[in-house]
């Protein structure tokens, strides 16, 4: 089913996704916040810019965006995936403990924010560009990749990676060495148990954006994982 | 009693948006009126404005003073004051349209006038500076008379409503400018006043801010040294007048002032090579009190150009978008497609690095 977003506001547009069948494609999309939050079982592919928090608290739908999406993507999502055939903005998976989110170019600031794991579910976010800053703030779980395939002459990431980190892991396509991780964080190179689980998740990354995911597994990678499973016990007061 | 601004405290929100040619191209303000509808709900209200540049070039040489009143009475005091010195060439309402959305609306008149030379030669002071004087001594001292724009050939709009209907309010579509800003209001906590919107503007200066200014009082006390006074408590004003202070009164290129008030962190700077890492300290140093901390994006206009900057740990949401020599700033793309759905070379600026765009070999 098709919607011309362009008749709805955020409001009447999700009640019109809401009593949709499966498969939606919506068109001229502009701006509207939280688009398909909350939903499962939908295929929703979206034509235009969708506003703020596109799948908030999504619980298994699939969102596909063929173009760039703004702030929050998949802000607390719980399952699903989304797909952006662009960049997107800050602030993308914060606190998303379950599903994926495949971005074929750049995220902005603070990507996998406080991004965390929950008994079976793994939150996973496959960057293809660069990130910014504070990638993975707080990180509690899951696992952030970033392939650093942009061509802009940037970093792979913006300063400060991992602050506050405690959990969950990072993988980065570089050798990392102009990095600067804070010291409560081990960077090291992929072993090769880790790089068949990489490669898992670049192959699929590949398959939606039709690239060769040999060609770019070609390449170092570094993991990044907090040192132990309390590493700011120090700044607390033992009682 | 009803409480004004400056009686009471107002964090805020917002949305910002702007646009500008290179080719020095003018264009109505209806576009970048639009361009803050899909951003609507990043306002409540109670406050939006606009600024345009190259708006009233058949009164270039004037400065073109935009005037809240309360009533009349005042309106004659403060006239009879002007007169006192300076020339004022073309006085008049300025022309809006009636709409149930904006409502209790004081009286909205504009001045293009130049100071008299009799009276600067006998104050010693540049002309720029004295206008300054001016707007800041009716903005304390004439009780019910607010100077909300002041700059040469530019002019700010704003209201206490969402800006799309401030934008209709104002007949933007009545006027032509090489550049324009835009801002709506989120204030959470204010019984909202028309002097407290944004843009909040100086001589041709004019800020657009979303954000909270954590170091406002500490930025106040530093500038208010140097006479500005900061009247309305709404964090905003005193960017105005420090970007007032560093560029016309310090000598600061525009680049350099980012560097002030976004300044990088020292670890930031320890990367730099050498030159660059001496100015950069040397600015931290010097002008240590106008660091401004806490989120923001801007948009600051002034005569020929824009710039945009986010805080250097970008704390709020700002993207870049170009189309020939348009060149698009707004909080949200959304915003920018609005103006230009084919909108190319979209990127978010870092955090503390300015997007300053400038009109084609002064071509405005």
């Amino acid at each position: 089913m098709v919607i011309d977003a362009s008749n709805y506001n955020y409001k009447s547009l999700n009640e019109e996704i809401s009593k949709s069948d499966e498969i939606i494609i919506l068109k001229n999309c502009l701006g509207q916040r939280f688009i398909a939050a909350g939903m499962s079982d939908r295929k929703i592919t979206i034509e235009g810019t969708p506003g703020n928090a596109l799948g908030a608290y999504l619980n298994g739908a699939e969102i596909t965006v063929m173009g760039n999406a703004q702030d929050a993507v998949g802000d607390t999502m719980n399952a699903g995936e989304i797909t952006v055939h662009g960049n997107i903005g800050d602030a993308a998976g914060y606190a998303m403990r379950g599903g994926a989110v495949y971005v074929e170019g750049n995220a902005g600031y603070r990507a996998g924010i406080h991004m965390k794991a929950y008994r079976e579910k793994l939150p996973v976010m496959v960057i293809g560009g660069r990130a910014g800053s504070f990638l993975g703030e707080y990180q509690a779980g899951g696992l952030i990749i970033v392939l650093g395939l942009n061509k802009d002459g940037h970093d792979i990431v913006g300063n400060y990676p991992c602050t506050g980190m405690h959990g969950g892991r990072m993988v980065l396509r570089s050798d990392c060495k102009n990095i600067r991780f804070p010291s409560q964080v081990t960077a090291s190179p992929a072993t090769d148990e880790e790089r068949s689980q990489i490669k898992k998740y670049v192959t699929t990354y590949c398959e939606k954006f039709s690239l060769n995911a040999d060609e770019i597994m070609d390449a170092e990678f570094t993991v990044i994982v907090p040192d132990s499973k309390n590493p700011y016990r120090q700044m607390y007061v033992a009682n | 009693m009803k409480l004004l601004e400056g009686q009471v405290r107002i964090p805020s929100g917002c949305a910002i948006s702007a646009v500008i040619s290179r080719e020095g191209r003018r264009q109505t303000g209806e576009k970048i009126a639009q361009s803050m509808v899909p951003m609507h709900d990043r306002s409540n209200g109670l406050g939006g404005g606009f600024a345009g540049y190259g708006i009233y070039p058949e009164y270039r040489d004037f400065y073109a003073f935009h005037m809240f009143f309360d009533d009349n009475t005042i309106r004659s005091d403060c006239e009879r004051f002007l007169k006192e010195s300076f020339e004022i060439v073309k006085a008049e309402l300025i022309p809006t349209r009636k709409t149930p959305a904006i409502t209790d609306e004081p009286l909205i008149w504009r001045y293009f006038l130049t100071p008299l030379r009799s009276t600067l030669a006998s104050v010693q002071l540049d002309e720029r500076e004295f206008v300054v004087r001016t707007v800041m001594k009716i903005n304390v001292e004439m009780k019910g008379a607010y100077v909300f724009s002041s700059g040469k050939n530019m002019g700010a709009f704003k209201a206490v409503g969402y800006p799309e209907d401030v934008g209709h309010f104002y007949k933007l579509d009545e006027y032509e400018g090489y550049a324009w800003t835009a801002h709506g209001r989120y204030p959470t906590n204010t019984p909202g006043w028309w002097g407290g919107a944004h843009p909040f503007a100086l001589l041709d200066y004019s800020i657009v801010h979303n954000g909270e200014i954590s170091s406002y009082d500490a930025n106040r006390r530093y500038i208010e040294m140097f006479g500005y006074k900061c009247t309305l408590q709404t964090d905003t004003e005193v960017i105005t007048y420090i970007m007032d202070h560093l560029i016309r009164c310090r000598g600061l290129t525009a680049e350099e002032a980012a560097s002030v008030i976004a300044a990088p962190f020292w670890s930031t700077i320890e990367k730099k090579d050498d030159g660059e890492k001496k100015k950069l300290t040397y600015l931290r140093t010097i002008f240590s009190s106008l660091l401004i901390t806490g989120p923001f994006s801007i948009v600051f206009g002034f005569e020929g150009g824009i710039m945009a900057l986010n805080d250097r740990l970008k704390l709020r949401s700002m993207v870049v978008g170009e189309k020939n020599d348009m060149v698009y700033i707004s909080s949200e793309e959304s915003a920018i497609r609005v103006m230009e759905p084919d909108a190319e070379n979209i990127y978010a600026p870092a955090g503390g690095e300015p997007v300053i765009v400038r009109v084609r070999n002064g071509k405005f």
